[in-house]
């Protein structure tokens, strides 16, 4: 009895957290995917894991290390691509670096007991605990209000910063303050994918959607949707398979995407032929 | 004589250099000047400079005699083929013309949106209003820009470089727009492409560090290098070529 009780209180916290992951994985990645920073949100996730060092060694909770990192690191960033003295590209590549070093540095210096470098890693559905859902879901409703609110203002800066800024003061406020939405979208997810497979959480599901709309709204609705599809569908092949969830979920999410190419690649050649045969 | 846009004495740069020197220019209602120049003259800082995205080291510029009225001003940016892939539609472009007299939520009435339909009605986009701007040619996406541009009705339009990517078949069209626009407002357009746009325009203003106004549509490879304005006159007849000088 106490083993049902034990799988059901399980089975409902993974679900919690997957309907969670997506809506701020989804939400976040629309916006990074766009606005083309995926390689930025790939060193402010690698930069966190300096924090959830510095959390261990230091003896406070990782997860808010992780978040002072990442925010700090995607901030930093931001700004510095604001002008265009330093190559980005690299600035980003040592960030990525040093959070890692750091990170580690840290957790083995930390002593005693010697935390699981895997699960941080490679995430695990296991460690999330009641707190993490309630910090992703307070997210979760930030992202939603934030995102429905200022929906155009958001739209029209992603797509053209230049003209955006002929008619508002606040490009840089909002652009600051999305940043560290995805920031901590990232770090909160890093307990479920790991910090090596958070971002895909986060890229796959847009690109997935992308190949079927081009509809800023339909791209962060359905994001949303096929993230949970593919993180629900992982959750239960490891569960029966007895593979590590973060990475199913992340290999899962490949193969739809993979199908989806596939798929929209045939509705591209059907749609050129009725094209070709109307002209 | 009533001027729509005043510019005294402007100097204006970035980081302390100066790229704009002492600059004067008048433009009146229905005004169509063609801003020419070398690459690196100053053409796109001196719209920057108009529309208040750079600050100028010293001068002054008056809009209708008092300051810059942004609602009035419509501008279409430089193209970048880098983006046309971003989620976006057609509407949802020409929409963003609004923003200026918008609050920062940016909600759209229905009546911005039947307004938006009637501009790209006008421009000839009307049944691709849902369509995302990824799937439109160079030049359609030329006209959905130039629509976000003159949506807000404004009394000066600053184009920068219209021309680029943009298909030689359709460039007809878009400057009989321009023409037509040109009624109500008053088209500053940068262009290297002295030879197309010297058939449209009115006047030129040759901008190299610093501006020489020339009070005519028709512009000649001497006056330019009186100008100090090393470009090189190309015409585009059945095929493009240089009008070469005296030799």
């Amino acid at each position: 009895m106490q083993q049902i009780l034990l799988e059901y209180s399980f089975v409902l916290r993974a679900l919690a957290g997957a309907l969670l992951a997506s809506i701020t994985a989804g939400i976040a990645g629309t916006y990074i995917v766009s606005r083309r920073m995926v390689f930025l949100s790939g060193g402010v996730t690698h930069a966190s894991f300096g924090g959830i060092g510095l959390g261990h060694f230091a003896g406070f909770s990782p997860v808010a290390g992780a978040a002072v990192f990442g925010v700090i690191s995607a901030l930093g960033v931001e700004y510095l691509s604001g002008y265009h003295k330093i190559r980005e590209d690299s600035a980003i590549g040592i960030l990525w670096a040093l959070g890692m070093a750091t990170g580690i540095i840290f957790i083995y210096l930390t002593p005693g007991y010697s935390p699981n470098l895997m699960s941080y890693l490679f995430g695990s559905i296991l460690t999330v605990t009641m707190a993490d859902l309630v910090a992703l879901a307070i997210l979760s409703v930030v992202l939603i209000i934030y995102f429905t609110l200022f929906y155009r203002t958001i739209l029209y800066l992603s797509f053209d910063e230049v003209y955006a800024r002929t008619y508002t003061r606040y490009a840089d406020h909002f652009k600051y303050i999305s940043i560290s939405l995805v920031a901590l979208t990232i770090v909160l997810n890093i307990r479920m994918a790991g910090v090596i497979l958070v971002l895909s959480l986060l890229t796959i599901p847009p690109n997935i959607v992308m190949l079927f709309t081009r509809v800023y709204k339909r791209v962060l609705i359905w994001s949303v949707i096929t993230g949970f599809a593919g993180t629900i569908s992982g959750f239960t092949i490891s569960w029966f398979a007895g593979v590590p969830a973060g990475a199913t979920v992340i290999f899962t999410l490949v193969v739809m995407w993979i199908i989806c190419r596939v798929i929209s690649g045939i509705f591209a050649v059907k749609r050129n032929n009725v094209k070709q045969k109307t002209n | 004589m009533d001027y729509i846009l005043e510019i005294e004495s402007l100097n204006a740069g970035y980081n302390g250099n100066v790229v704009l020197e002492n600059i004067n220019l008048r433009v009146r209602e229905n005004d169509y000047i063609g801003v020419i120049g070398p690459n690196g003259g100053g053409k796109t800082t001196l719209l920057k400079v108009i529309l208040g995205l750079l600050k100028p080291f010293s001068g002054r510029i008056l809009f209708h005699g008092g300051s810059v009225d942004k609602t009035e001003i419509g501008y279409l940016p430089q193209m970048s083929e880098g983006d046309v892939t971003f989620p976006v539609t057609v509407l949802d472009v020409v929409l963003s013309g609004l923003m200026i007299r918008k609050s920062v939520t940016g909600r759209m009435t229905r009546r911005d949106r039947v307004h938006a339909m009637s501009v790209l009605e006008e421009l000839g986009l009307g049944s691709m209003a849902g369509i995302p701007l990824s799937e439109l040619s160079g030049g359609q996406r030329q006209r959905v820009f130039l629509g976000r541009a003159v949506i807000g009705s404004p009394r000066l339009l600053l184009l920068d470089e219209p021309g680029n990517f943009v298909d030689t078949g359709f460039e007809m069209g878009f400057y009989e727009k321009l023409k037509e626009f040109n009624k109500s407002m008053a088209i500053l357009m940068v262009s290297h492409d002295v030879g197309t746009i010297s058939s449209h325009v009115n006047s030129f203003a040759c901008v190299n560090r610093t501006l020489h106004y020339h009070p005519s549509g028709k512009i000649t490879n001497d006056q330019l290098k009186a100008y100090g304005c090393p470009i090189q006159l190309v015409t585009h007849g059945e095929v493009p070529h240089t009008v070469l000088q005296k030799h």
